[in-house]
């Protein structure tokens, strides 16, 4: 018995796809008119309610004329005490992102970073328990957290940046999903073999390699937990702090003009932290030498 | 007027240091061990080729060599020193991976001078250093530009040069060149070769292409399966393979059954000369190679199935009446077409005869 091993065979006729000129459309890129199209659409959709609020801010109580007034109310010296709940809630809120940031770098980063590298088996564990609050809705969560708050209450006080450890919990998907996303298209296990293969410890390799090819995924998450905390209603109000957003939902109730002002800097506060995202990923560093 | 500068190579030329693999066992619990036992000694400024096929140990056994994969039992020396303890960072080895492992947010030039930054080597030799790894491996030109202005041939001098601008003890390859296409290959392949030669550092290729591995390495360990069938010289491993697995990874070869009594081995009533080896008269499978069997005006009678054009050479698949097949390679004058009945004969002896089990 012979074995005639990996003999190349000539002569193979392939079969002929019929209808091969045809090509179909689904799938394809959009083209410029409909990108601008639906860009035009979507931009509408988002600006109308947005122009509609500043609008109203500038119009005068019962006449409808134009006023300067509620603008000028917020920066007055004289009113800073209408105003005090508000400005404490909005400090708050940023000592809040404050924290929620450093929890999320200092332990849910080094968590997917050990997953990835060293324990490929627990990757999946991490990502099911990261993914479990966007599926459980908020005011569940809270009626769990109120009897966890009595004893944080008790040992850590009741100031509000405690409220930064059930917000940790609820920003975990926003957080994830970036980070994964770029981890997912960097190969980080060849990229720190390389690196220690060169010398560099453990640490090192995590300060010099990883950490500057997960820059975009890292800044995202950060500021995707930043407008996710400052507009955090539920848990702040249930648990009793004052948060930018429960301080505009009393604001609202006497002065809706301020409140509305208040709503419309948020949104574009946010809006610019999503172009921000959107664009850190593609700013090419370094400067080139000149030669 | 003559220049006294060194070559590139010159300055990057490193005493070549032993490696040797002493009994490793690693198990990753799959049921097979992944390296069973294996034991190898590379000389000092030696080129050694591990080839075998997907998931006989290669890899595992260079990771092994590197650190970057622990070992159950056995020892890993480098130099005279066991190095199982010892952490990757401190081994003082080169590595060129299979994927491209350029740190991108780097440039090429910071690339290759990461390792010397590691080892704090003073700014002005580093950058010297740096300019000629780069010469060596003929990318001079590019060390402002990032990973992703660069081909994957580039890519991988890249990668080589950062590798080697250290002065590792040991340079390891793993698969460097699967990723490229067939031309940049062979390239880069004799590139490594000259360079391996110029520096005379010791070094360690994984591959699972036997031609690579045949072309560019002073001695080639062949493996399956977690064990090493076969080390020798790429003659030796063509010309008289060990074992029936080497004789048919190893270069094309037929498989033929027949009966071997007193040094010969009769095959559908034709005659082979056996090699001097210690197998017993009775039924055996000798390997015989297909330029080891022509087209004859007489001879067993066969019917073409395929011919393929090689160049020069011609390969073609052969029907025997006996009911199996048979590469023949012959001369590209030769044009069988398929279902013509030809004759094969045997010119040479086979290159490998195994007891049938």
């Amino acid at each position: 018995m012979t074995t005639a091993a990996a003999a190349p065979v000539a002569d193979v006729v392939r079969p002929r796809r019929s209808g091969g000129s045809r090509r179909s459309r689904v799938g394809a890129v959009p083209s410029k008119a409909t990108g601008a199209i639906v860009l035009v659409v979507i931009g509408v959709l988002f600006a109308i309610p947005l122009i509609a609020m500043t609008w109203f801010t500038f119009q005068t109580v019962g006449t409808g004329a134009f006023t300067l007034a509620h603008w000028a109310a917020i920066l007055d010296p004289a009113q800073a005490s209408t105003y005090s709940d508000l400005f404490a809630g909005i400090g708050n809120s940023l000592i809040l992102a404050v924290i929620v940031v450093v929890i999320i770098v200092a332990l849910l980063l080094p968590a997917m970073l050990l997953a990835e590298l060293r324990y490929p088996r627990v990757h999946r564990v991490l990502e099911f328990v990261c993914l479990i609050p966007i599926t459980v809705p908020t005011i569940v969560l809270v009626v769990g957290f109120v009897p966890v708050y009595q004893v944080v209450q008790s040992v850590l006080g009741s100031d509000p940046w405690t409220l930064a450890f059930a917000i940790g919990v609820i920003v975990l998907p926003y957080a994830y999903r970036p980070i994964q996303a770029n981890i997912g298209v960097t190969n980080l296990t060849t990229l720190t073999e390389a690196a220690r293969s060169l010398g560099a410890s453990w640490p090192v390799a995590v300060w010099r390699v990883v950490l500057p090819n997960l820059r975009r995924g890292l800044l995202s998450s950060c500021l995707l937990t930043v407008s996710v905390v400052l507009g955090e209603f539920t848990i702040a109000n249930f648990l009793g702090q004052n948060t930018f957003q429960t301080a505009l939902l009393l604001l609202q109730q006497t002065d809706p003009y301020v409140a509305t002002i208040c709503a419309v800097v948020a949104l574009l506060f946010v809006f610019a932290l999503l172009v921000l995202i959107s664009t850190a990923g593609s700013i090419r560093r370094p400067r080139r030498k000149k030669s | 007027m003559t220049s006294t500068a060194p070559s590139p190579a010159e300055s990057l030329v490193v005493r070549g240091t032993p490696v040797s693999l002493v009994d490793v066992v690693k198990d990753y619990g799959s049921g097979q061990r992944a390296l069973d036992a294996i034991s190898l000694d590379v000389h000092p400024g030696e080129f050694v080729a591990l080839l075998g096929p997907s998931g006989c140990g290669k890899t595992t056994a260079l990771r092994a060599i590197s650190g970057l994969e622990t070992i159950d039992s056995g020892h890993v020396r480098i130099g005279d020193q066991d190095v199982e303890a010892v952490a990757v960072h401190k081994r003082d080895i080169g590595m060129v991976f299979q994927s491209y492992s350029l740190f991108p947010h780097m440039t090429v030039a910071q690339n290759v001078a990461f390792g010397l930054r590691m080892r704090r080597v003073a700014s002005a030799d580093r950058t010297r250093r740096v300019q000629e790894a780069l010469d060596l491996v003929g990318l001079g030109s590019l060390g402002e530009r990032f990973a992703h202005q660069l081909s994957g041939g580039q890519q991988q001098r890249v990668a080589l040069a950062r590798a080697l601008v250290t002065r590792p003890r040991v340079l390891l390859l793993d698969e460097p060149l699967s990723a490229l296409d067939a031309k940049v290959r062979v390239q880069l392949r004799d590139e490594i070769r000259r360079i391996q030669q110029e520096t005379g550092i010791t070094t360690v290729f994984v591959t699972h292409d036997q031609e690579e591995a045949l072309a560019v390495a002073d001695r080639v360990a062949v493996m399956n399966a977690g064990v090493i069938e076969q080390i020798g010289t790429p003659e030796d491993l063509y010309l008289r393979p060990a074992t029936e697995f080497v004789a048919g990874f190893v270069g094309l070869s037929n498989r033929l059954e027949g009966v071997l009594e007193h040094g010969r081995v009769a095959v559908a009533g034709q005659d082979l000369v056996a090699l001097p080896n210690a197998v017993q008269d009775g039924p055996v499978a000798a390997f015989v190679r297909p330029e080891d069997v022509l087209l004859a005006e007489e001879g067993l009678p066969a019917i073409v199935l395929s011919t393929s054009f090689l160049g020069a050479q011609r390969r073609t698949v052969v029907q025997l009446e006996a009911g199996s097949a048979l590469v023949v390679q012959h001369a590209a004058s030769e044009r069988p077409q398929p279902g013509d009945l030809v004759h094969v004969a045997f010119s040479g002896r086979p290159v490998a005869v195994a007891p049938l089990r």
